[in-house]
């Protein structure tokens, strides 16, 4: 079974798929301790990541990096 | 405490021995094997109340040897790492070898370096501290020049620059408190008690009259923090650097600058702040890079940002935290470097674009990378699971919503960043077509040494010694932190695996491309060479042939006083000492006008 088998790849998606529908699942039977009311909620952990995560490649590519990236022969030209 | 005269503190082993190494040319490479778990062995022999202190110049007092809270786990560590990063470097290929020739004089400055940092944890007064500090950054770069390269020998000219006028800048602010020390009639101004601006409520939020004293040090501290905008010299540096060099220097500047911060600025509140920054910064440039081991430069920024942020919260948790993760973040980070320092050893290629698909041939490297992947996301079962998860504990503990959101993102982010990052695009990926072996035996050792103790550190049970030697151990009976809850690891899992699905759903946009992000380095690097270059240096030029339209109206004699032009093949006009003198007294005048009190 070979990594880049297009067949292996969609096995991984929905094995990933499935764990991270159980961790969401897993989050009705621990009790959290809420400290800003939010951080308690259900899934929050999950959406939370998500989000930042997104935002935070999103910032780079498009804001960051539109402004500072330059070709990686800058300093030597 | 104990007075022990002629004991020296167990970082000199290193510094010395690493200096006599070149001596004993064939059998270096061994001795070079147990010097630092001699070291290791002599931290450990140290009775915890001994001090060994040595008077210095009229009236003051060096203490070269005493225990403050957080030496035993920043000596520890560094002894662990000096050792680990011998093995990884250890010239298998002889010492008359390429990587032989470049060993004798990396590994004696990488010694000289790790050992300062070790005698930084010791110091017991600012001035030892200072000495230490300096020493560091010598050695330092002179691990980054024994890469070889042309980029290595400019890029470390930079990186001495930079620590120097760091170092330049702490060192007034240690003067200034001094002085200010010496006119309340202080005994012995040195001592770091003075110094611990953090416990004597020094509010960096605000600027006040006769604090440029606390100022300058914290400048002088957060420039080897590698905290934005005095942070780009790590990003420059450390990848240009031989791939056990950038091992090296990735352990002891950032994490000495940590140590003396908990120790000097412990509780500042604007450290939660910069420490925030670094954490996202951090995250953004490693986005943005395609160098492997530029990616994991920043991500040491990213991490130290976490250190920073705790020691700016300042309470027992926190600092313990700051420590706990400065200690597993050395072992992960080093494995990382490691990991892609086998990399570019074997294939002699560094950015992602030209990698992928090593899996195929580098199984060894492949695991170890992917266990310090896993540990500097703090997964459970990891090292930092049950390090870092401390000062997102002690955040939320001081209702610190801003810093705990932050954090938490970052910790979502280091896993995008690092996590998954690193190892996707080095070792998955495309296939790439290169079929490079593992490294040899001495670099898959030391790989597996270290990704060993991310796991076993990580282990529940197996960290209490090191939660015992924090700066603040449990009292007798209590338990100091509980890393393990049911909603700690459903939560940690949850933040980590929907960072990576981002990952996946994003890699059409996160696709790399050879480029470089500006950082704050192009100040030095582009803005003042150009600066020069089309506008000081054209505005000198027209002034020189207005002066010389104006001196050449004047007799052959006064022309001589007043003005004598370069020789030839000269680029400078010699200032003799009459001008010289000239201008001092003027200077002198001057200073008397303005400060004459009639």
């Amino acid at each position: 079974m070979k990594l880049e088998d297009p067949r292996t790849i969609r096995l991984l998606w929905i094995v990933s798929l499935v764990v991270l529908a159980l961790l969401v699942v897993a989050d009705a039977f621990v009790e959290h301790h809420a400290h800003f009311g939010i951080d308690g909620g259900f899934g929050f952990h999950a959406w939370y990541g998500f989000a930042v995560c997104a935002g935070m490649v999103f910032f780079s590519k498009y804001v960051v990096g539109l402004l500072l990236k330059r070709r990686d022969t800058y300093y030597d030209d | 405490m104990t007075d022990a005269a002629g004991l020296p503190p167990p970082g000199l082993i290193l510094v010395l021995g690493g200096l006599l190494l070149p001596l004993l040319r064939g059998a270096a490479p061994f001795v070079a094997l147990a010097l630092p778990l001699l070291t290791l062995a002599a931290i450990w022999a140290i009775p915890g109340d001994l001090s060994v202190s040595m008077p210095f110049m009229d009236g003051y007092t060096l203490t070269v040897l005493s225990w403050q809270p957080a030496t035993a786990v920043f000596a520890t560590i560094f002894a662990l790492m000096a050792f680990a990063g011998a093995l990884f470097a250890h010239p298998v290929t002889g010492l008359r070898s390429e990587r032989g020739k470049r060993w004798r004089v990396e590994l004696p400055a990488a010694f000289v370096y790790a050992g300062s940092a070790i005698c930084v944890t010791f110091a017991g007064d600012i001035l030892s501290l200072f000495i230490f500090w300096e020493l560091m950054a010598i050695g330092s770069t002179v691990v980054v020049w024994s890469a070889g390269t042309h980029d290595a020998a400019r890029s470390g000219l930079r990186y001495a620059l930079v620590h120097f006028v760091g170092g330049v800048i702490l060192m007034a602010g240690i003067l200034a408190q001094v002085y200010a020390l010496q006119s309340q009639g202080v005994a012995d101004p040195l001592a770091l008690s003075h110094f611990a601006f953090g416990a004597a409520g020094f509010d960096a939020m605000s600027f006040g009259p006769g604090q440029a004293a606390p100022w300058l040090i914290l400048i002088g501290v957060l420039v080897n923090a590698a905290a934005p905008p005095l942070g780009s010299w790590l990003a420059d540096a450390y990848p240009e650097a031989s791939e056990s060099g950038t091992v090296f220097l990735s352990a002891f500047t950032t994490k000495t600058a940590v140590y003396v911060l908990m120790l000097l600025f412990a509780g500042t509140e604007l450290l939660i702040y910069v420490g925030l920054l670094m954490a996202l910064y951090g995250i953004v440039y490693a986005i943005l890079e395609n160098d492997m081991r530029r990616i994991l430069a920043y991500s040491i920024v990213n991490q130290v940002g976490f250190m920073v942020c705790g020691i700016g919260i300042g309470t027992a948790m926190a600092l313990n935290g700051a420590a706990a993760h400065a200690f597993a973040h050395i072992i992960y980070k080093a494995l990382l470097l490691m990991s892609a320092g086998s990399v570019l050893y074997m294939t002699g290629k560094r950015k992602c674009t030209d990698l992928g698909g090593l899996y195929h041939s580098m199984p060894i490297t492949m695991v170890c990378g992917i266990v310090g992947a896993l540990a500097i996301s703090s997964f459970p079962l990891t090292s930092g699971f049950v390090t870092k998860s401390m000062i997102n504990q002690a955040a939320a503990d001081q209702h610190l919503a801003l810093a705990w959101f932050v954090l938490t993102a970052a910790s979502a982010g280091v896993f995008l960043h690092a996590g998954i990052k690193f190892p996707w695009f080095v070792f998955f990926q495309k296939d790439s077509g290169l079929r490079p072996p593992d490294p040899p035996w001495n670099m898959r050792a030391a790989m597996i040494f270290f990704a060993a103790l991310c796991v076993l550190i990580g282990v529940p049970g197996v960290y209490q010694p090191l939660y015992a030697i924090l700066p603040f151990p449990a009292e007798a009976g209590q338990t100091l932190y509980v890393p393990y809850t049911g909603a700690h690891v459903i939560s940690q899992l949850q933040l980590l695996l929907f960072s990576g699905l981002a990952f996946f759903v994003l890699l059409p946009v996160l696709k790399r491309t050879l480029t470089i992000t500006l950082d704050c380095d192009w100040c030095y690097r582009t803005l003042v060479p150009a600066t020069w270059r089309h506008l000081i240096r054209p505005v000198v030029a027209a002034l020189a042939e207005i002066r010389d339209g104006l001196i050449g109206g004047l007799p052959d004699d006064v022309k001589r006083f007043v003005y004598s032009p370069p020789q030839e093949g000269q680029y400078f006009r010699e200032w003799g000492l009459g001008g010289a003198m000239i201008t001092i007294t003027g200077i002198l005048f001057v200073y008397l006008v303005l400060t004459f009190t009639p």
